[in-house]
Order: C-alpha cells, then sequence, then structure tokens
C-alpha cells in the first residue's frame, strides 16, 4: 500500500484508482488497533497491581508470606496448561485461513478445555490456602491479584466460547477472521500476564528470602 | 451516533458541572469571607469542597475538552466519523451516570467528604462509617471505564482515521495535545481505578491493604492516586492548550511558531509528567534521594511549558493581532499560565513546599493553572468554534465585557489566596479566628470569586441570546486555516461528501503563505477524491504517513451501547449497596449487551456472505 500516495512525487493524482481491502480486515480493521489499545490499559492494570504488591511486600515487617513460601508444582503445571491453550486458539485461525473447519472447531474447543482446566486448578489452590481474603495482608494481595486474573481468564472464556460458536455455524473463512485474530489476542495477553503474576506471587518469595 | 452531537452533549453536560461545581464554590466564599462564620457546618463544608474539587477536575475538566475534540477531531482530521462510533456513545452515557452517581447521596446530606484525594485512613470505615466514600470509591471506578473507552477511541481515531496525506506531521496541536492526554489516561487511569476498588474491598469485604493495623500501608494510597493524578492533570490542560495553539495563530493572522517543538513539548510534558507524582508527597517523610530526584524532575516540566509559552507570544509579537473575543482569552490563558507557572516552579522546590504545603498558597496554584490553562482556552473556543456548532455568531460586545469581567474577578479572588497562604492559611478549614490576620485577603478573595461568576453569566447569556438570534457565520467567519472550516456551518451528518487529500497544515491558507521546505507547489485536494459513497463508509489510514490502507464499514444507530452503561451503573448501584445478587444480575446485562453488540455483521463485512463448509481433510 505504500505506493499509493508518494508524497515526493507531486505530479502523481492523489486519489488513483486502487484497489483497497473493505471492510473487517484483520490487521488493518479498527478492532484490532482497539484491542490493543484495551491491552495497554488492561496491562497497566495488573502492572498497578504488582506494584503494590511490591510496595507492601518492601514496607511490611511481617513474616512473608506468613504461611511458608508457596508451593511450586501445581503452579507450574497450570502454568503449562494455560500457555498451551495459547497455541490451541493459534492453530484454530489456522485451521479456518485454510477452510479446516473441523480442525478448527476441535483446535478452539481444546483450547476452551485448557483454559477451563486453568481455572479448575487455581480454583483447588484457592481451596487448599488456610488462609482467605480477609485474614491478613498477604491473603487480601494473593486473592485480589489472582482473583482480578481469573475474571479475566473467565471473560477470555467466554470470548473463545463465542468465538468456537461462530467458527462452527460457518462465519469465517481465509479473508473474514477478524474476529479470531482479535479474540485471540486478547487471549494471548491473559496468558502472558500469568506470567508475570506468577514470577510475582510464586518466585520472588523464594529470591527474597534469600536476601533476608 | 454522530460525533458531533456527541461532542455537543459532553460540552453541555460538563458546562452543567461546571455550573454546579461554581455554586458550591461560591456558597464556600460566603463562609469564608468573614472569620467565625456559620453559614456552613464543618461536615456541610467538607461536603461541599470534596464535591466541588470532584465536580470540576473530574465532571468538567477532562469531558469539556472531549466534547470539544469529539466535535472536532473528525472535522480537522479529514474524517467522517471517529473510529467507534458506538463506542464514543458508551462513554458520554457512563460519563453521564457516573455523574449521577456521584451525586447520588448529595441530597441526603452523604455526599464524599474527605476531599478529592481522599487520602487513608480518613477515608478508611474507621473514620467514615456512612456511605460517603463508597459513592466516591465506585463512582471513580465508573468514571474511569467512561476515560478509558473514550481515549481509547481518540488513539486509535489518529492513528487510523486521518485523510490520506495528513501525516504525523501535518495535524492540528489540538489532535497532539488530546492524543498526549489520551495515551496518557490509557496508562495512567488503572492506577487510581485500582486505588478506589481497594479502598472500597477494605471498607466492605475486609482486606487490609490501607490498614496499618495489619500490614497495610496508607501511603499506598497516596501513590497510586497520584501516579494517576499527576498525568491526569496534564491530560486536563494539554488539549485546551493544543485549543490555543491552533486558534490563536488564526487572529495573529500567521502560522504557529514553532510548530515542530510545541508538539513534542505537549509530548514531553505527559512523558515527564509520569515522573513527578512524588512531588504532591514532599512531606510524607520519602527519603531524601527521591525527593532530590522529583523535585528536580518537576523543575524540568518548567522546559516544555517555556518552550509553548515563548511559542504562544513569538506568534503574537511577529502576527498582525486581531483583537477579537476568542484573541483576548488566549491572550489571557498565556498571561495566567504564565504566574500559574511561576508558583508552580516555587512549589517543585522541596524545602519550599514543606513550608507551604496544604496552604491557601497550593489552592491559588492550582486554580491558576486548571482554570487560566482550562477555563479560559474553554470560552475562547466556543467563541472560536461556536459559529462552526451553530451557524451563528457570538456577540462581539457582551463577549469583550464578559471576558474584562472573567479576567478581573478571577486575578481579584485567586491572587489574594497567594498571600493567605503565605500568611499560614491552610486549605480546607471551614472557618478561622479572627485574629489571624487573614480577614482581608478572604473578603477580596469572596468578592472576585463572585466578580468572576458574574462573567460566566455574560458568557451563558451571550449564548442563549446568540442561539436565538447570532448573525449568520457563513463557512468560514475568522478566515482561518484547518479543514474544518472548509464545510458548510453547522457541518453536514457525513462531514466531508468526498475525502479531501492534504498537501500541508494549512489547507485554507495555501497560495498565500508556504511551508518552509516545499519547493515544488503542492495543493490540498478537497474536491476530488475518495467517493466512498456504498453505505456508511470511511476510509482507513497507515499511521505515520496518512497512505490509505482499508475502507471501513461503519456501524449504524445502536442501543447496545446505552443498555451497557445503564446495565454498568446498576451494577455499581448494588455494589454500592450491598446488593449482590442484583449487583450479579446486571453484570449478566452487561455481558449481554456486548454480546449483542459484538455480534459479526454481515453488513460491516465482519463474517462470510455465505456460510463456510469444511474442505474436507
Amino acid at each position: 500500500m505504500s505506493d499509493a500516495v508518494d508524497l515526493n512525487q507531486p505530479s502523481r493524482e492523489p486519489a488513483q484508482p486502487h484497489p483497497l481491502p473493505v471492510g473487517s480486515a484483520g490487521e488493518r480493521s479498527g478492532g484490532w488497533w482497539g484491542c490493543l489499545t484495551l491491552i495497554a490499559t488492561e496491562g497497566s492494570l495488573f502492572g498497578y497491581l504488582i506494584f503494590s504488591y511490591l510496595y507492601l511486600v518492601s514496607q511490611t515487617p511481617q513474616h512473608w508470606p506468613p504461611e511458608g513460601l508457596p508451593k511450586l508444582g501445581l503452579g507450574i503445571a497450570n502454568t503449562a496448561i494455560l500457555l498451551s491453550s495459547s497455541v490451541f486458539v493459534w492453530l484454530c485461525e489456522r485451521c479456518v485461513r485454510r477452510a479446516r473447519l473441523r480442525w478448527a472447531v476441535a483446535s478452539m474447543a481444546l483450547g476452551v478445555v485448557l483454559g477451563c482446566a486453568f481455572m479448575g486448578i487455581q480454583l483447588i489452590e484457592w481451596r487448599a490456602h488456610p488462609y482467605g481474603l480477609s485474614t491478613h495482608l498477604y491473603g487480601s494481595l494473593y486473592f485480589t491479584i489472582t482473583g482480578f486474573h481469573m475474571a479475566h481468564v473467565a471473560v477470555g472464556i467466554v470470548v473463545l466460547l463465542f468465538l468456537l460458536l461462530w467458527t462452527a455455524l460457518g462465519y469465517f473463512d481465509e479473508q473474514r477472521c477478524a474476529a479470531l485474530t482479535i479474540g485471540g489476542l486478547y487471549w494471548h495477553f491473559v496468558d502472558v500476564v500469568w506470567l508475570f503474576i506468577f514470577s510475582t506471587l510464586y518466585l520472588t518469595p523464594y529470591l527474597f528470602r534469600e536476601w533476608s | 451516533m454522530d460525533h458531533k452531537t456527541i461532542g455537543l452533549r459532553y460540552l453541555v453536560t460538563a458546562f452543567l458541572f461546571l455550573l454546579m461545581g461554581g455554586v458550591e464554590a461560591l456558597i464556600m466564599r460566603v463562609q469564608l469571607a468573614r472569620p467565625n462564620a456559620t453559614v456552613l457546618t464543618p461536615e456541610q463544608y467538607n461536603q461541599l469542597f470534596t464535591m466541588h474539587g470532584v465536580t470540576m477536575i473530574f465532571l468538567y475538566a477532562l469531558p469539556v475538552l472531549s466534547g470539544f475534540s469529539n466535535y472536532l477531531w473528525p472535522l480537522v482530521l479529514g474524517s467522517r466519523d471517529m473510529a467507534f462510533p458506538r463506542l464514543n456513545a458508551l462513554s458520554y452515557w457512563i460519563f453521564l451516570f457516573a455523574g449521577i452517581f456521584l451525586y447520588a447521596s448529595f441530597p441526603t446530606g452523604q455526599a464524599p467528604d474527605a476531599g478529592w484525594f481522599n487520602y487513608a485512613p480518613l477515608s478508611g470505615l474507621e473514620y467514615s462509617t456512612g456511605p460517603n466514600i463508597d459513592v466516591y470509591a465506585l463512582g471513580m471506578v465508573l468514571l474511569g471505564i467512561s476515560t478509558t473507552v473514550g481515549s481509547m477511541n481518540f488513539v486509535v481515531t489518529l492513528l487510523r482515521m486521518r485523510a490520506p496525506g495528513m501525516s504525523l506531521d501535518r495535524v492540528p496541536v489540538l489532535v497532539w495535545g488530546t492524543l498526549t492526554a489520551s495515551a496518557g489516561n490509557l496508562l495512567a487511569v488503572p492506577s487510581v481505578s485500582l486505588a478506589f476498588f481497594l479502598l472500597w474491598m477494605d471498607r466492605r469485604i475486609g482486606t487490609h491493604f490501607f490498614d496499618v493495623l495489619n500490614g497495610g500501608r496508607p501511603l499506598l494510597w497516596q501513590h497510586l492516586f497520584w501516579i494517576f493524578a499527576h498525568p491526569w492533570v496534564y491530560a486536563v490542560v494539554l488539549p485546551a492548550m493544543g485549543i490555543v495553539s491552533d486558534a490563536l495563530p488564526v487572529f495573529c493572522r500567521r502560522p504557529l511558531v514553532g510548530y515542530g517543538p510545541v508538539a513534542l513539548a505537549t509530548v514531553a510534558t505527559m512523558a515527564i509528567g509520569f515522573v513527578v507524582w512524588i512531588h504532591h508527597m514532599f512531606a510524607t517523610g520519602i527519603p531524601a534521594l527521591a525527593l532530590s530526584f522529583f523535585g528536580a524532575a518537576s523543575m524540568v516540566i518548567a522546559i516544555p511549558s517555556a518552550v509553548a509559552t515563548f511559542a504562544w507570544i513569538a506568534t503574537i509579537w511577529t502576527g498582525r493581532p486581531v483583537f477579537r473575543v476568542p484573541f483576548l482569552f488566549f491572550a489571557g490563558f498565556v498571561f495566567l499560565f504564565v504566574v500559574g507557572g511561576v508558583s508552580g516552579v516555587l512549589t517543585a522546590a522541596v524545602p519550599f513546599d514543606w513550608q507551604l504545603t496544604d496552604t491557601y498558597f497550593v489552592v491559588a496554584h492550582l486554580h491558576y493553572v486548571l482554570l487560566g490553562i482550562n477555563v479560559f482556552p474553554v470560552i475562547g473556543g466556543i467563541y472560536f468554534w461556536f459559529p462552526k456548532f451553530t451557524g451563528k455568531m457570538m456577540s462581539e460586545r457582551l463577549g469583550k465585557l464578559g471576558f474584562w469581567v472573567l479576567f478581573v474577578g478571577f486575578n481579584v479572588a485567586f491572587f489574594p489566596m497567594h498571600i493567605a497562604g503565605l500568611l499560614g492559611m491552610p486549605r480546607r478549614i471551614y472557618t478561622y479566628p479572627a485574629e489571624m490576620g487573614w480577614n482581608t485577603a478572604n473578603l477580596i478573595t469572596s468578592l472576585g470569586s463572585f466578580l468572576f461568576a458574574a462573567g460566566v453569566l455574560i458568557f451563558l447569556i451571550d449564548v442563549l441570546v446568540s442561539l436565538k438570534r447570532g448573525k449568520p457565520a457563513g463557512d468560514n467567519p475568522w478566515d482561518a486555516p484547518t479543514l474544518e472550516w472548509s464545510m458548510s456551518s453547522p457541518p453536514p451528518p457525513y462531514n466531508f461528501a468526498v475525502v479531501p487529500w492534504l498537501a500541508s497544515r494549512h489547507p485554507l491558507w495555501e497560495g498565500r503563505i508556504d511551508e518552509p521546505g516545499i519547493t515544488v507547489p503542492m495543493r490540498s485536494q478537497l474536491d476530488e477524491g475518495y467517493l466512498l459513497a456504498q453505505g456508511r463508509e470511511a476510509l482507513g489510514t497507515t499511521a505515520l504517513e496518512a497512505n490509505p490502507d482499508v475502507i471501513l464499514k461503519m456501524p449504524g444507530d445502536s442501543y447496545a451501547p446505552f443498555w451497557l452503561a445503564a446495565f454498568a451503573t446498576l451494577v455499581f448501584a448494588g455494589l454500592a449497596l450491598g446488593a449482590w445478587i442484583f449487583a450479579g444480575a446486571m453484570l449478566a446485562g452487561c455481558a449481554v449487551s456486548i454480546v449483542v453488540w459484538l455480534w459479526p455483521e454481515r453488513a460491516l463485512i465482519q463474517r462470510e456472505p455465505v456460510a463456510v463448509r469444511d474442505a474436507g481433510g
């Protein structure tokens, strides 16, 4: 497209007949850009949550975390599950672009299942903790931060379910699948944010333990 | 759904809030006019100064600028609408509902009462058991949604919806200002929304973020609040400075001196604005190293501000000024900006700030900068664009009278506050004893505030009279250079029948002035270009160079934004009342609205015309 209007060659007609794509065209669509701004502002939100956690940790006289170091095994497995779901969401769009509708539906369904598995395991972890939201400062931070993320995962799963439905109904082909691109982008964002939360909540206590 | 209608609604609503905040201020000035007055009880006074601050800063200052930008952006950018017309409607409805929400507890005498920055632990449950703070906290989260979606719309509109040829170095300064403010908001608003949400959880759920007894830290509140609120201060002034940078040169009959430096100064102010929040917290016992850094950063802000100021002065100096009403307001703004800027540099010095923090000196400073940089350009901007909005001119005579009453009233009201502050008068006291030596300064301030209010009244009368019987304006009454003046007044719903093609910053002044560096004579094309006549269409262009990239299908009218805003407001009402099931049901209502909104439509070419079948394999 870069040759449509060349500012250094004034002799050219400004509005030459040049076929432009029409409508909601992938990364040229308004929705893609809108989703990027949404990610910027939501990313900041999680940034401020992590800032609050680190600020309060740096100021606290308490033994941290009060109930001992977090267990890593289940958390790491859950992280792997969430990240793998991103792969299948990505795969769904690839299949749609090649008109492999059944594979696309299967792939997206698997992505949804993995997302639900993440939420289930997270709920098991929540239940295993001896403390709650209002027990102490660490509990407030832990449940608020993971709660915010869980809410985003839940919204993401609903988005994926609708994408699954629309894919199954045959709404999308290789040209018209901006919704898949945009919804997938949001899901990848939710997954990447988890890496930061996991590092902050599960890994940094080990780091701080060595310093103190 | 038309951006012009939404823009005007924003302007009118924001002005109504300005009047409410103004009446609150006048009642306070009656109370403070003389010592030991008993017009108000301390509780009433607390609620009034809190609601005055909240109203002016959150419900007037930014929304009024969003109104200008919503109306003007597509016109000055050569576009048919904003990037997301329905999101635009959502932003307005939530703003309106959040404003009503914040005022909901006012009639029962339980309005927010801990100051607009609402420090913990005063705002905690221990010291404030009523619904006052809950309303403020939840209302601010709701308002944050409006600000955020509005900002997203501005950012994407700038990146995608400019007319071909309008590269980034050709957009008006107003666009730079709003773009910078919007980008800042996207990064800063989550901070305050989170702070208010955590505070509400501390109060109603029993968490411990600001609770000292359980290891929480009240200073976390101040950090989160000011990380947001300092960039916000620039968000409410930069677009207004943009108005001046665009409109002042029209009355100097020359282009703005130093377009590039002014645009860069705008962005630089916001960028530095993100690392100065601690200067609101100098007196909180923060380590000396942090004080030095943030003090120095605060002083650095003076540099981009001075760049812009000298650009305006040079524009007036080297131009041929025409002393119409908008010129008076813009020139008055430059003067007030200098006064407010100087007192700002003074308080950036840490020892001086220790002396003056929480005194009337700070109150004087913030009113000079906020009224000086926001209200004067806004009123000047309305005089300037009123002909475009309505097709009618406003009165020169009433306008000049109004300007001088406002200008004199403003200085009589706010200058003595500096002196009261230097004499040690603390802010937020509901009365004072007679022997403190503050009587004269306060009396003069109160008189000046009523003079200022009279000026606002004259302006409003002028607006109403001109609406009825103003002289017809024509397309371009000021002989201005930018695209919005190339069309009829008021503009048609589709703005541009033909998508224009830009070759310079001043498409309507081409031939009279020439930009340096362009040797080949190039002219903008306003009557030849893309026609885009198949339904609602708009042209998407590339982010930097504004080359045509895609033809966008624009959505039609829809009720989804209104319902989403209504359900969102009810969610917060449910949370405020502790009606959890109701809040959950309303949240489901939000979800349904969003699904209806985003369902892929054939008309927008978001899905295939014929259902796709599997290719096999």
